[in-house]
């Protein structure tokens, strides 16, 4: 029996409980691949793809196209060929919804906040019992920590994950003295001494990647990694009308026109995705912050930082994520980077490829951090 | 972020506006309690403890308990508003609003048109509505199509607690008047509320689901109702948009005629008497206007065209329900083609 492996519903983020199976994208019998996009589900809160948590051939579709379903329930069964049909059909019978468990018995990712100076700097923390150098991820303009839904748990099975507000964002202060990037990167290095952190990886998507950029310059000694997913700062060119659009839009329908610039696939913007976006505009100095931020950073919607140079020098390991369909950074800017950056595009995905394309993201952070901790203990 | 309930929610509003306005006052009956005795004071907090605590942060020139003379202060109130103050004038519930009608209707709907646009009146009138809190025909009505009717109004609907604050501090920062209409039975509700202040605009609806069969347009509590009903119908592969207009006046009519658009079917759910009614104003727009897009007759749920019943068998039929609104979703669905 330990041949069948059941694909169970899954959990994405702390607020799902039950999700509902949209659409199969696989027929059974078919052989199907770890990271394989194999059905669309729906939560109250999104949308989204599910991949293949393992391959193997899918002898069973348990779940009918329209289930709304708790997590962790079947929805279908993996198995060698060898595995009989009555053996699938005991397992099937016999499967038992097991109450969520909580990632890595960590309790799923804590919410925290920092005081320094009369600011509030938000951020969540999971997976502490890990011993593994621990990694901050940082969002992009306009983002918050729940952008990292689909990659906080799976990062936090290995080690400690802290996902930081910026500045502005989130549940941060919102008020900003300048928006450049050395303000959003000193609280980032706030976060660190709080979790007293010697050193750390850092994963920055977009403007997060600049931040995480701009804290490998400032201290290049601390910094044990770095994953740039759709980063800023490797060119001048971005999508200015998008982060105009972005500032300007408060009605629904143009915030929702704006956020599918940020996806490949337009149907990944949910209802509440945009609630959520309007939510965080509409709160005091929230606006003023974003843009203060593109003034400084996107004057006359140039970027104006440009780390190629560091992240040429080679000396610290960098991973780039981007996706091939990406509308706000062209992934073009990742060319003619020296062959010690690794580059790994998503044909599928827009400017999100750690949400559109999340497993597979998931997997190369996780083997990119590995790699990079075997690289600063080499005596393990 | 913490959870907060409706009444905290409005609270947190109203304090933090006049911590930022001073011009920002509350006047009604019981606002503090007290007044005029030598017993405790803020002992009240308005009538089910909305303005607690005011007083003791604000003083008692700011929180001013009146007297019964709903006719005295809310006329007070207005010419308060029209002489440079903002005042929030709790009327206790909306039944008691006829005695001061003139007040209302006749001046501070008025001042701006009648004074050329010279005049602003940035007066906020809270009051609560609504049936189920077994208090019988005089304490439950759902009047807030009667303040629709008057232009010069801004009417203001919050269905839960994240919308009561910013609906709140737009109401306060609004240089018309407002009539704030706060349900007794949401009071206990709670939600996610930011402590930032924030504001909504009026005359812009939510969608709080979103679905392709048909399309609910819901007020106050109804919409909570309406959410359980789609959540329900979802399953069973029946999609249902929700829309909360927030404001009644102004109405965002864009949003409901863009959905009936693409549902091609309408339920209107209002707890309300059903004539002259909110339901019957959506209706008319959308038989109006979209005419060619209706797959099915128009749906209204309403209260019925009687007083609101003492008995509570009685009070809980009147009242629409999730079962009537998932009745009426069913049948404007009924034998839908794919």
């Amino acid at each position: 029996m330990s041949e069948i492996q059941p694909i169970v519903m899954p959990k994405w983020g702390l607020a799902m409980e039950e999700g509902a199976l949209t659409s199969w994208l696989v027929q059974g019998g078919a052989e199907i691949e770890k990271g394989q996009e194999i059905a669309e589900i729906e939560t109250s809160k999104l949308a989204n793809v599910f991949e293949s948590p393992a391959s193997g051939n899918l002898r069973r579709l348990v779940a009918r196209e329209g289930d709304v379903l708790p997590v962790g329930a079947l929805l279908a069964v993996l198995a060698p060929a060898t595995v009989s049909d009555a053996d699938i059909d005991t397992f099937v019978a016999s499967f038992v919804v097991e109450a969520p468990a909580d990632a890595g018995g960590a309790g799923g990712p804590a919410e925290r906040k920092l005081e320094r100076d009369g600011r509030t700097l938000a951020y969540k923390a999971a997976g502490l019992e890990n011993s593994a150098t621990p990694v901050v991820l940082i969002h992009g303009f306009g983002g918050d920590s729940d952008n990292w839904l689909f990659n906080i748990d799976e990062l936090a099975k290995s080690r400690p994950v802290y996902a930081v507000d910026l500045p502005g964002h989130g549940k941060s202060t919102k008020t900003l003295s300048t928006g450049d990037l050395s303000e959003l990167s000193r609280a980032v290095a706030d976060l660190v001494d709080e979790i007293g952190a010697q050193k750390f990886h850092l994963v920055g998507h977009s403007l997060g990647a600049a931040v995480a950029l701009q804290i490998l310059r400032d201290w290049p000694e601390r910094v044990a990694s770095i994953v740039g997913i759709a980063p800023a700062g490797l060119g001048e060119r971005i999508n200015a009308q998008f982060i105009d659009g972005f500032i300007a839009a408060e009605k629904r329908k143009d915030i929702k026109a704006t956020l599918q610039l940020l996806v490949g696939d337009p149907e990944l913007v949910s209802a509440q995705m945009i609630e959520g976006v309007q939510r965080y505009k509409r709160l005091e100095a929230a606006k003023e912050a974003l843009r203060a931020i593109a003034d400084k950073n996107l004057p006359s919607g140039r970027q104006t930082a440009n780390f190629r140079d560091l992240v040429a020098e080679g000396r610290t390991p960098i991973l780039i994520l981007w996706g091939a369909r990406d509308a706000i950074l062209d992934p073009e800017a990742a060319r003619g980077l020296p062959s010690t950056v690794k580059v790994v595009l998503f044909d599928d995905a827009g400017h999100m490829p750690h949400l559109e394309a999340a497993s597979k993201a998931n997997e190369a952070m996780a083997r990119h951090l590995e790699a990079a901790d075997a690289l600063s203990q080499p005596g393990r | 972020m913490a959870k907060k309930s409706y009444r905290d929610a409005i609270r947190e509003a109203i304090a933090s506006e006049m911590r930022r306005d001073s011009r920002v006052i509350v006047m009604g009956e019981d606002n503090a309690g007290g007044a005029g005795s030598p017993g405790e004071k803020d002992a009240w907090g308005g009538v089910l403890g909305v303005t607690k605590g005011l007083q003791p942060e604000f003083g008692a020139d700011r929180v001013l308990d009146t007297p019964i003379t709903e006719s005295a202060f809310i006329g007070a109130a207005a010419g308060a508003a029209a002489t440079g103050l903002r005042p929030i004038a709790e009327l206790m519930f909306v039944d008691f609003m006829g005695v001061c009608f003139d007040q209302i209707f006749n001046q501070a709907a008025k001042f701006r048109y009648m004074f050329g646009g010279k005049a602003v009146t940035p007066l906020v009138i809270r009051t609560m509505y609504g049936a189920g809190f077994r208090a019988a025909s005089q304490h439950s009505q759902c009047l807030y199509p009667l303040f629709t009717h008057i232009p010069g109004l801004k009417v203001v609907l919050p269905s839960s607690p994240y919308e009561a604050k910013g609906l709140m501090i737009q109401s306060i920062r609004d240089d018309d008047p407002v009539i704030f209409f706060e349900h007794k039975l949401m009071y206990d509700d709670t939600a996610d509320v930011p402590d930032e202040s924030y504001t909504i605009p009026f005359g812009e609806a939510n969608i709080t689901r979103e679905g392709k069969d048909a399309t609910i347009v819901a007020f106050g509590r109804m919409v909570n109702f309406s959410n359980q009903v789609a959540d329900e119908l979802r399953r069973d592969g029946v999609g249902v948009t929700v829309i909360d207009p927030r404001t009644t006046s102004p109405l965002d009519t864009e949003t409901i005629l863009d959905s009936v658009a693409e549902t091609g079917r309408l339920v209107v759910v209002d707890e309300a008497h059903p004539r002259c009614s909110m339901a019957a104003d959506i209706a008319r727009l959308v038989a109006e206007e979209a005419f060619s897009d209706l797959k099915a007759p128009i749906k209204t749920v309403t209260a019925p065209h009687t007083p609101v019943p003492f008995s509570p068998s009685l009070e809980d039929i009147y009242i629409p329900t999730p079962a009537k609104i998932r009745d009426a979703v069913l049948a404007v669905t009924r034998g839908r083609a794919q």
